[in-house]
């Protein structure tokens, strides 16, 4: 290069833009609540998180991953040793070969990229993004020809004017996108957000293979329940939202999004970055959300900031109150964002604060607080339907090796058949069993989803003072809801250590009831035909699969019975939700299709004659498909109706 | 002039659990008298300031309630008679039962008696206040409706047709002022010499319908009861109006 100082010039000067950028970047992320993070422990596991957990996930897409390594890797890598040898200006054959063997692979990984934006797929954020693999390539071409003199590859001082005014062009284009972009906001954030989301995540539990899926309780009697303006989020969740990298991964997966409500996971997680940063939505470049009021389609209206109150014209309540709350998004997305969170915790808001639960969602709010069931059911008619079924009470034998949570299924006849199913197979299996009857109570779930955690909260002291008064070693229901609420949720407030420590000091397990056939099968307990029906198939309900990693023991149920599943496209952690969770057929927001549709679509398409469901929940949506479609049965159905009688 | 309104609410009792909650009929006295009056409504019970009942009221959006505080065995009217001479008020909107204790539907008669103002039963909407003057809506059986024009001040009791009671917010409620009055009251003696037990349930009159197609049934379901031996009585003197009501509980047994 002619002149000689003019690259380090420039580096350093976006070197300093970009630091700047990222200081008042962080300043935006400390405007959220305080949440305590161990800030060196984080930055320590930082490259691990990295390298194992996050790319776990994106290495579902071989062809991103790959291209990703390369590029990821050696952008760092050149950027290092850039630093080194332009700046520096250590003067090395070693670095400098290095550095050009790093932007080699750059380059390919960079050309992968691009080849992936010739056509992308409608989930991919366009304008910008679509910029981003140019200045990949422009990077590692300007830093290649900028460094063959320094590897003795060139003679020093090559080239005219004209190269240096190329070259200088070159360092300002890419290196804006690439240091000054990374803060500023442009696509490169996600990397320097996204490397601090990954340290300060607040789930770290979710990292090392782990699974943190239970609600944060809410704070209650505060000067705000939930979040109404992106201010009201932790610090952290706010630099999570920074971290999207738009990949669509979310949107392709979410139920909602496919019936075409009003929800987007990309589009919300990036409203809400539009919230932390102030502004509107007008350079959004992915889908919008595929419904909504008025021109709520059109980009440029939603307006945020830091200090407004998110539903007061930045994303509309429907937005929220379509999720399901499946977890499809969270599975999916490679930067680890928690969609579901920021869901309920906004939900909160409009439930406690503003009272405004859509639809039928105030009176079954209602109900549950008055009857300690959705439906205002007499709490004494509870355990009706097990008239016929001798089954001992808690109250009366106090021990048990078995607890049955029987959940509101007791109030539905159809819950009812599968109630009668599973107690059937544990009494074939002699199994010590007992239930709370009228004491049990609604375990409230679905006011938490719907985002009173109030009555959440009391109905969860109120059913951890019931199971201390009895002693008992498991705890097993069919409803992967209440499920997930005890296994997951109720600890927040087990103070007593009903369920840590339990009646003998052990801890109780707490079981979903096809983890307990499976059990019991295995000890050889229940004897069972072979299946001798059509074509089978297995819908994961969301609240055991993703939820609570549970994709095993239903399988190795049907397996036993000789069944071989004809798995659908969408399964185990990718299945696909059958839109009967987080209080969304209560608040029902509309859309083009129903989410029970689409799924029968998946389970009609292996060609099964049967679905087989753990969770009466996904059992009501399935079946509330208009025939003809495939008989919908739980687990313990299918396996009563093979059962071998033994007479005695 | 603001309007001065005041709700009258009580503790309900949810029918299946009977569990104390804000009464159906009650939160509806809450719900018109917010869009009449919006928060300048005046929310009033009498009896234990520290309910937590009364958060769900105020949940409805009311920066406060006004609370006369009393224990249970105290007759309410008197109590809320005292109070309400006091202040200038235009309407007094309450339940037209209460879902606990007597449950007798006679608050606002005797409330009104004390006052010497009128009392409309049944309301289903205030349509409009004008010169002293409130268009009333009352609620009459299959959804009619009668239009009446009544001088303030008046207590009016809401039916179940009125506008039901908007969601109750949690937080709203938590943040409430109660305020608590202190206020003269008497023991009800009679009330309180009360036992209260299960009630039998009624056993339902059978009604024999004779249609035999779909159309005949739909009528017969929605038709009003031409009751066949019923009678108006409009020009006779009270004491034949009465004579005839005490032959008819004969004639049902209702009185022996
Ligand atoms: S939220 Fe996650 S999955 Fe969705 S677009 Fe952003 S990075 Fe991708
Ligand atoms: S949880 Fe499910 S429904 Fe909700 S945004 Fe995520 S994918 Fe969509």
């Amino acid at each position: 290069m002619v002149i000689d100082w003019l690259p380090s010039v420039l580096i350093t000067t976006l070197l300093v833009l970009a630091v700047v950028g990222g200081v008042r970047r962080a300043n935006l992320w400390r405007a959220g609540q305080p949440e305590k993070v161990n800030i060196v422990a984080g930055l320590l596991a930082l490259p691990r998180r990295y390298l194992q957990d996050l790319h776990h996930v994106v290495e579902r897409d071989k062809y991103m991953s790959r291209s990703h390594v390369a590029t990821a890797g050696g952008f760092v890598l050149s950027m290092i040793l850039v630093i080194l040898v332009h700046v520096f200006g250590v003067s090395s054959q070693l670095l400098a070969g290095a550095l050009l063997v790093s932007l080699v692979l750059m380059f390919v990984g960079a050309l992968f990229i691009a080849k992936r934006r010739l056509h992308p797929p409608s989930r991919l954020s366009k304008g910008p993004w679509m910029r981003l693999p140019k200045s990949l390539l422009m990077f590692s071409l300007t830093f290649f020809v900028l460094t063959l003199p320094m590897a003795d590859i060139l003679p020093e001082g090559t080239g005219s004017w004209l190269l240096t005014l190329v070259l200088s062009i070159g360092i300002v284009l890419s290196l804006s996108e690439m240091l000054f972009g990374m803060t500023w906001g442009g696509p490169m954030k996600h990397a320097f957000a996204g490397a601090l989301h990954l340290a300060f995540h607040r789930r770290p539990e979710r990292f090392g293979g782990g699974r943190s899926t239970g609600l944060k309780p809410a704070v209650l009697g505060g000067d705000v329940h939930g979040v109404a303006k992106p201010s009201d989020f932790k610090w952290n969740q706010l630099l999570g939202f920074d971290a999207c990298v738009q990949c669509g991964k979310c949107e392709a997966m979410c139920p909602a999004f496919a019936a075409g409500q009003p929800l987007n996971p990309k589009k919300l997680i990036q409203d809400m970055v539009v919230g932390l940063a102030g502004g509107t939505d007008a350079n959004y470049a992915g889908s919008p959300y595929p419904a909504g009021k008025g021109d709520a389609k059109v980009l440029g209206n939603a307006k945020g900031g830091i200090d407004n109150v998110i539903t007061a014209g930045l994303i509309d309540a429907d937005t929220l109150w379509s999720c399901t709350t499946c977890r499809a998004c969270v599975e999916e997305c490679p930067m680890m964002i928690e969609h579901v969170d920021a869901i309920v915790d906004m939900r909160r808001f409009l439930t406690m604060e503003k009272g405004k639960t859509p639809n039928k969602g105030a009176e079954i709010l209602e109900n549950i607080i008055a009857t300690d069931n959705p439906n205002g059911y007499a709490p004494a008619s509870r355990t009706h339907w097990a008239a016929d079924q001798n089954l001992p009470l808690m109250k009366q034998k106090q021990t048990a090796e078995v607890l049955f949570w029987v959940s509101d299924g007791a109030f539905d006849m159809r819950s009812q058949r599968i109630l009668r199913a599973f107690v059937a197979l544990m009494k074939a299996a002699n199994v010590d069993v007992a239930i709370l009857g009228d004491e049990e109570l609604d375990c409230g779930d679905v006011a938490r989803r719907l985002g009173d955690d109030a009555t959440f909260q009391q109905l969860a002291t109120r059913n951890l003072a019931t199971l201390g008064k009895y002693k008992f070693s498991k705890i097993v229901t069919t409803d992967p809801h209440a499920y997930h609420c005890l296994r997951n949720e109720y600890g927040d407030f087990d103070v007593d250590g009903v369920l840590s420590k339990g009646g003998s000091g052990q801890g109780v397990e707490v079981l979903h009831h096809t983890t307990f056939l499976n059990q019991l099968v295995q000890q050889g307990l229940l004897k069972l035909s072979a299946f001798k029906g059509g074509k089978v198939t297995y819908h994961d309900p969301c609240y055991l699969g993703r939820y609570n990693g549970e994709y095993e023991a239903p399988r190795a149920l049907l397996e036993s019975l000789g069944i071989e599943i004809a798995e659908m496209e969408r399964s185990a952690f990718r299945s696909r939700c059958c839109g009967g969770g987080g209080g969304a057929p209560i608040t029902d927001i509309p859309g083009e299709r129903r989410i029970a549709d689409m799924r029968m679509e998946d389970i009609t398409q292996t060609g099964a004659e049967l679905v087989a469901v753990g969770c009466q929940q996904c059992t009501a949506m399935l079946e509330g498909v208009v025939e003809p479609r495939p008989v919908v049965k739980d687990i313990a159905e299918i396996l009563l109706g093979q059962l071998i009688e033994e007479v005695h | 002039m603001p309007l001065n309104i005041v709700s009258l609410v009580s503790v309900g009792r949810h029918p299946q659990s009977g569990r104390a909650r804000r009464a159906e009929q009650d939160s509806r006295a809450v719900e018109l008298g917010l869009k009449l009056a919006d928060t300048a409504l005046t929310v009033l019970h009498v009896g234990n300031p520290d309910d937590p009942i009364l958060r769900q009221y105020a949940g409805m959006g009311l920066p406060s309630l006004t609370v006369l505080k009393q224990e249970d065995s105290v007759d309410a009217v008197p109590v809320l008679q005292r109070f309400l001479e006091q202040k200038n008020i235009d309407i007094v909107l309450t339940g037209v039962r209460a879902e606990s204790g007597e449950s007798s539907g006679m608050v606002p008669y005797l409330l009104a008696h004390a006052l010497g103002w009128p009392v409309v039963a049944r309301v289903a909407d205030i349509v409009a206040v004008k010169d002293g003057k409130a268009e009333v809506l009352l609620a009459l059986p299959r959804g009619q409706r009668r239009a009446v024009s009544i001088q303030l001040p008046f207590i009016a009791s809401m039916d179940h047709a009125a506008e039901a009671a908007r969601q109750s917010a949690f937080a709203v409620g938590l943040r409430a002022t109660v305020e608590s009055v202190e206020s003269v009251g008497e023991v009800d003696q009679i009330r309180v010499d009360w036992q209260e037990s299960v009630a039998k349930i009624r056993p339902k009159r059978l009604k024999t319908v004779k249609a035999k197609t779909a159309a005949e049934r739909f009528k017969a379901a929605t038709a009003k009861p031409e009751g066949g031996t019923g009678k108006v009585m409009k020009n006779e003197t009270p004491k034949e109006k009465a004579r005839a009501i005490f032959d008819l509980l004969l004639e049902e047994k209702v009185i022996r």
